[in-house]
């Protein structure tokens, strides 16, 4: 079998065709998945981009864009949205990281206990869980009647249909994307860790802002970050516990559909709201540097 | 020049650790039982048990990582078993080294300096000093992730003496390395001992690894101390059956007595006179490189003891060859030969006949625990 034109080693080319049909067939097994995200997501998207450029007489036009700029009532919309979206993640963070801390010192077996409550809502519909709390927090509702029962207010508080009952319901709801990756980065710190701290010299305060705090971190910007983002395109919770008052821009876009069923105009703002998301993104990711947490480690 | 005399300074302020009655325990089980411990100023002492055995649970009681049910540890004069781990003021390098990912090589150096409010210049000054004594100067701005096995372990080291610390305590920290950068890193170990002179409180499973290093090992099994010596003695002298098993190889015989007392093996006298502790029995330990082939000529009984055995295996290893030598049908000898091409042992084969010699003055006899 030596050749002694050819300078290859032994088995050379056979090697290199197997090394290119196994990047093929990867490729191959890959190939549904990359249709399906295009099928699903590049062409609506590409569509609904190409809607808010066309005017009502059927031609391009930046009338949709236009309006957005003419009319407050749309800058009010984003900030409206943005501000549910920050609030909401704030609450979040305020709750769910003493929570992770938590569920992270508990041994295994009962952190999985735990996790499951945390869990649980989960499992419940959206709407059902959203419904649960307009009874809970209504005018005659239990935590009004209990409030006044042990004579923390007087008369009864207006805890919904606004933005406070907005924020209970959008924070109950996202609690979890933010507890998940943020007790997954907690369990990963080793217990060495906090050891060597205190070893050093660190009080247990000490120890937990310099060395704890900076480890879990990572995962609490991940679990901010899907929190936020999916606060932004929010729909049924803002909807029913707003009660009309906090208008987010989906429950906009849904209205422009119902009311005038002007898809250009209703394109227009989700085209806005993807960017001004997206920018975001990218400067938080930049200012923040937690690009690490956004687009993997380096 | 300056150097040299913070060092001595050191070396003079390094502490004595007394330990008395220590015991933890887990549930019904007794991790430490009553462990009573004089630790010397200054000295490299070695916990040296098999997992489970206590060695880390007693080293992170003097950290202060756990708390004993009972008992006193005290550094020098002062009484530690209730001071917070923070306020004891030892160096600790971990088995997982436990460095700060989130920190240069040069911030985690100077994490235990900050913390004790030392100022920018003589912080950074120390760091350097302390990064030179692990040979890593280069490496202050990298990133731990950046660096090797063997340069995290040199790191951690740093971090754990940068702070003059007068004791300083190690967990396995050699265990992640290969064969070759662990023994290195255990004569390095030992120069850096020499130099900062610090009490130090090293815990290893690995005994040769202790015999190489110590001062002095602790043998702890089941949570109570099996012997407390040099490693000379250890060696020569365990003090019981577990020590004399777990520090080097060993083949242990059972020993009869004869009319006045004295232990026998066989026929032939093992000791001159009775045993201290008359009524135990007794095992001889026979170090298999203790062992050689007696030639031709008889030897004098006087001076050795004597076993014939028929050769069972004969295993080539390098610079040593191990032979398995049953005696009297019902003993296996474990025997190890140098190999030098002079040594007529290099042709033993399976089967072949061979007599033993044991010197004399390596006899070693100790009371049968089991």
């Amino acid at each position: 079998m030596q050749n002694p034109v050819e300078p290859a080693g032994m088995n050379e080319h056979a090697l290199q065709r197997q090394e290119a049909r196994e990047q093929w067939t990867l490729l191959g097994l890959a190939a549904p998945a990359v249709l399906a995200i295009v099928a699903i997501i590049v062409i609506p998207v590409g569509w609904l981009f190409y809607l808010s450029f066309v005017g009502s007489d059927g031609q391009f036009s930046l009338e949709h864009y236009a309006k957005m700029i003419k009319y407050k009532s749309y800058l009010r919309v984003f900030l409206i949205t943005f501000e549910v979206s920050i609030l909401t993640t704030l609450i979040c963070i305020l709750i769910g990281y003493p929570l992770a801390y938590f569920l992270a010192l508990l041994p295994t077996r009962w952190a999985g206990i735990f996790m499951l409550a945390v869990l649980l809502p989960f499992w419940t519909s959206l709407l059902v869980r959203t419904y649960a709390w307009l009874v809970l927090l209504q005018k005659k509702g239990m935590l009004n009647d209990f409030a006044i029962y042990i004579g923390l207010w007087e008369t009864p508080v207006k805890l919904v249909h606004n933005m406070t009952g907005t924020l209970i319901g959008m924070a109950h709801i996202m609690l979890p994307f933010l507890v998940l990756p943020l007790y997954g980065s907690m369990r990963k710190i080793e217990r060495d860790m906090m050891h060597a701290a205190a070893n050093l010299g660190a009080s247990p305060v000490q120890a937990f802002w310099k060395v704890y705090f900076p480890l879990s971190l990572s995962g609490m910007v991940a679990g901010s970050l899907i929190v936020f983002v999916l606060c932004l395109g929010f729909y049924v919770t803002p909807a029913v516990l707003g009660g009309g008052r906090v208008v987010m821009v989906a429950t906009q876009i849904t209205a422009i559909l119902e009311n005038q069923f002007d898809w250009g105009a209703a394109s227009a703002l989700g085209v806005v709201l993807l960017i001004a998301t997206l920018i975001i993104l990218y400067l938080a990711a930049r200012f923040l540097k937690f690009d690490a947490a956004l687009f993997g480690k380096s | 020049m300056a150097n040299d005399s913070n060092q001595s300074a050191q070396a003079s302020t390094a502490l004595p650790i007394h330990i008395q009655g220590l015991t933890k325990r887990y549930g019904q089980m007794y991790a430490l039982d009553s462990v009573d411990l004089e630790i010397r100023s200054g000295e490299f002492l070695t916990l040296l048990g098999p997992s489970g055995s206590g060695k880390t649970t007693l080293l992170m009681a003097i950290a202060g990582f756990n708390r004993p049910d009972a008992g006193s540890i005290r550094f020098g004069d002062t009484e530690m078993i209730l001071t917070p781990p923070h306020k004891r003021d030892v160096g600790m390098v971990f088995q997982s080294y436990a460095l700060f990912p989130h920190m240069s090589v040069a911030e985690n150096v100077a994490f235990p300096l900050k913390l004790r409010k030392i100022g920018a210049a003589e912080c950074a000054e120390r760091v350097a000093e302390a990064l030179a004594t692990v040979q890593l100067s280069e490496f202050g701005e990298r990133g731990i992730d950046q660096l090797s096995g063997g340069q995290r372990q040199r790191v951690a080291l740093a971090r754990a003496f940068v702070f003059g610390p007068r004791i300083l305590l190690m967990d396995e920290p050699l265990s992640a390395l290969d064969k070759k950068l662990r023994e290195h890193m255990q004569i390095e170990l030992k120069h850096l001992h020499e130099k900062l002179g610090v009490t130090t409180v090293y815990v290893t499973h690995d005994q040769r690894e202790a015999l190489t290093m110590s001062d002095r090992i602790a043998v702890i099994n089941d949570g109570r101390l099996a012997q407390v010596d040099t490693p000379h003695a250890i060696y020569n002298h365990p003090a019981n059956a577990f020590v004399a098993d777990f520090i080097g190889e060993s083949t242990m015989l059972p020993l009869s007595r004869d009319s006045v007392g004295r232990l026998t093996f066989g026929d032939q006298a093992v000791t001159a006179e009775a045993p201290a502790d008359a009524a135990a029995d007794h095992l001889l330990v026979v170090r298999p490189e203790r062992l050689f082939v007696l030639g031709a000529e008889a030897a004098d009984p006087e001076k050795t003891i004597r076993f014939d055995g028929t050769v069972r295996e004969f295993v080539f290893q390098g610079e040593t060859a191990f032979a398995l030598v049953v005696v009297d049908d019902r003993y296996e000898l474990s025997v190890r030969f140098s190999t030098d091409s002079a040594s007529s042992q290099n042709e033993l084969q399976p089967g072949d006949r061979v007599s033993l010699g044991l010197h004399r003055e390596d006899l070693i006899t100790i009371p049968d625990s089991a």
